[in-house]
């Protein structure tokens, strides 16, 4: 078998990045900024030039942006890394051994580095071609095309997405109804005592926030539950969580598991790297593979795996302290770590009921995740390097009881 | 040719990662987090710091430009 130009220490000359959104841009940017000057491809499914996607179910759906200001990059410096820009075209393959991508116009791509940043996408109920979902910039826009006082809205989850646009509709003068399966929502993320709180933040403002209620499908007025209840409404947003885009990986041979598969660098085999939404790996500082859909995160891999593809020799794990935030009426939610699966929680600082506190989370003997809601946002900062250090969970909080004391 | 520094404040949603990527150019308003520039024209030795700070801000509201 022949050694790849990694493994024969030359450097590669031909890089392809699949995906075109914040982890596909950093990657790109990341290989600029270290020195490669080869052919650099990148590959978007949306025509669009890449933008950001948090604002979308904030200060785009509220009308306080325009779309203008997601653009993550000004034309200007998108220009600056001298790209082979294939946008408004989906990959469709891709075949390991002759090192190619297949892109959807019939082209084929060579490549002898290659970067899979393919997000995800929105999970899809029986029905939703008539209702909303949102991930993309043009999804947004024809969600807030709908968005006006009185319009009764249907959230279909109670996540953080379908959490954020409520709100926004809410404060339009929406009348808005967000139906969750789950007994309390944001359970399985934050635990159930501070998704209890923040979804009472729902409640207070107006919105009919209804758990345990699975919905079956999306009808022509609204929605059916599981239950077989109809439920009727004027529009229906559909958030209810994402899937991998890796399809088009089928046949390759790579490793796909809810995500593509990697290891503790980011490779999925020898000069194949994943970034981004779509990448499971092995993350060092809690010791389980895990996949994240944060913002920050997609920059962060990104970089990550443009560096340990362009210099494998010197290649580092990936160790990430993870952070997303999340706005919601007044409320701004911040967290650091790892809390899917946490064994416990405590509020170290504040009050739960009066929606300004700090929470740890435990997993195992050790702290691996802290939550600040209604918090000054540096607040919580000091508490990351408990989760960046992997504290033991007894010395924190037995410190913290002792210092409030 | 030195770089500049471009802060767009608007844009800026507190998460505090600027002032991790490079804590001699960002800091953060105590109130309500949002980033504050302290050296608009940092020196050679910061700039991979603020390129960090560029790249992992989850807002875009940080730019390095050429002067």
């Amino acid at each position: 078998m022949s050694r790849t130009p990694a493994e024969a220490g030359r450097a590669p000359r031909r890089v392809v990045v699949v995906g075109a959104s914040a982890a596909g841009l950093a990657a790109a940017e990341t290989l600029r900024r270290e020195g490669y000057d080869g052919t650099l491809t990148l590959v978007g499914d949306e025509a669009r030039a890449p933008y950001d996607r948090p604002p979308l179910s904030k200060r785009l759906l509220s009308g306080e942006w325009e779309p203008d200001r997601l653009a993550l990059r000004a034309p200007a410096d998108l220009d600056a890394l001298g790209l082979d820009l294939r946008l408004g075209t989906a990959a469709t393959a891709l075949d390991v051994p002759d090192r190619t991508v297949r892109l959807a116009d019939g082209s084929a791509v060579p490549y002898d580095g290659l970067v899979v940043a393919t997000g995800v996408r929105p999970r899809r109920l029986p029905g939703d071609e008539r209702a909303h979902v949102l991930r993309t910039l043009d999804d947004a826009l024809a969600l807030r095309d709908r968005i006006r006082p009185g319009c009764r809205l249907l959230v279909v989850g109670a996540g953080f997405l379908g959490a954020e646009a409520a709100a926004v509709a809410r404060q339009a003068g929406c009348e808005v109804t967000v139906l969750e399966p789950a007994a309390v929502p944001l359970a399985h993320a934050v635990g159930e005592r501070v998704g209890r709180v923040l979804s009472e933040a729902h409640r207070e403002h107006g919105v009919d926030l209804r758990t345990g209620v699975a919905v079956r499908e999306v009808t022509a007025g609204g929605v059916r539950t599981a239950d077989g209840e109809h439920i009727a409404g004027d529009e229906v947003l559909v958030a209810a969580g994402s899937l991998p885009n890796t399809e088009w990986l089928a046949g390759s041979g790579l490793t796909v598991r809810d995500g593509l598969v990697c290891d503790a660098y980011c490779a999925a085999a020898p000069d194949v790297y994943a970034a981004g939404d779509v990448a499971r790996w092995d993350h060092p500082l809690f010791g389980t593979s895990v996949r994240i859909e944060h913002r920050t995160n997609a920059a962060e891999q990104g970089m990550a795996a443009a560096r340990n593809l362009l210099r494998p020799e010197a290649r580092r794990p990936f160790a990430p302290v993870p952070y997303f935030w999340s706005d919601q009426y007044d409320v701004k939610v911040q967290a650091y770590g790892w809390l899917r699966g946490h064994e416990e929680v405590a509020v170290v600082e504040g009050d739960l009921s009066a929606r300004r506190f700090v929470a740890l989370y435990r997993s195992g003997g050790h702290v691996t995740g802290v939550l600040a809601a209604g918090m000054p946002p540096r607040a919580i900062r000091s508490w990351r390097q408990a989760v960046a250090t992997r504290a033991t969970w007894q010395e924190t909080v037995e410190n913290t009881t002792a210092a409030a004391t | 040719m030195s770089m500049r520094v471009e802060l767009d404040e608007p844009k800026c949603v507190a998460s505090g990662q600027c002032v991790m990527a490079a804590p001699e150019v960002f800091d953060q308003r105590d109130e309500d987090g949002i980033a504050i520039l302290l050296e608009e024209r940092p020196g050679e030795e910061l700039l991979d710091g603020v390129r960090d700070a560029v790249a992992v801000c989850p807002a875009v509201a940080i730019r390095l430009v050429e002067q």
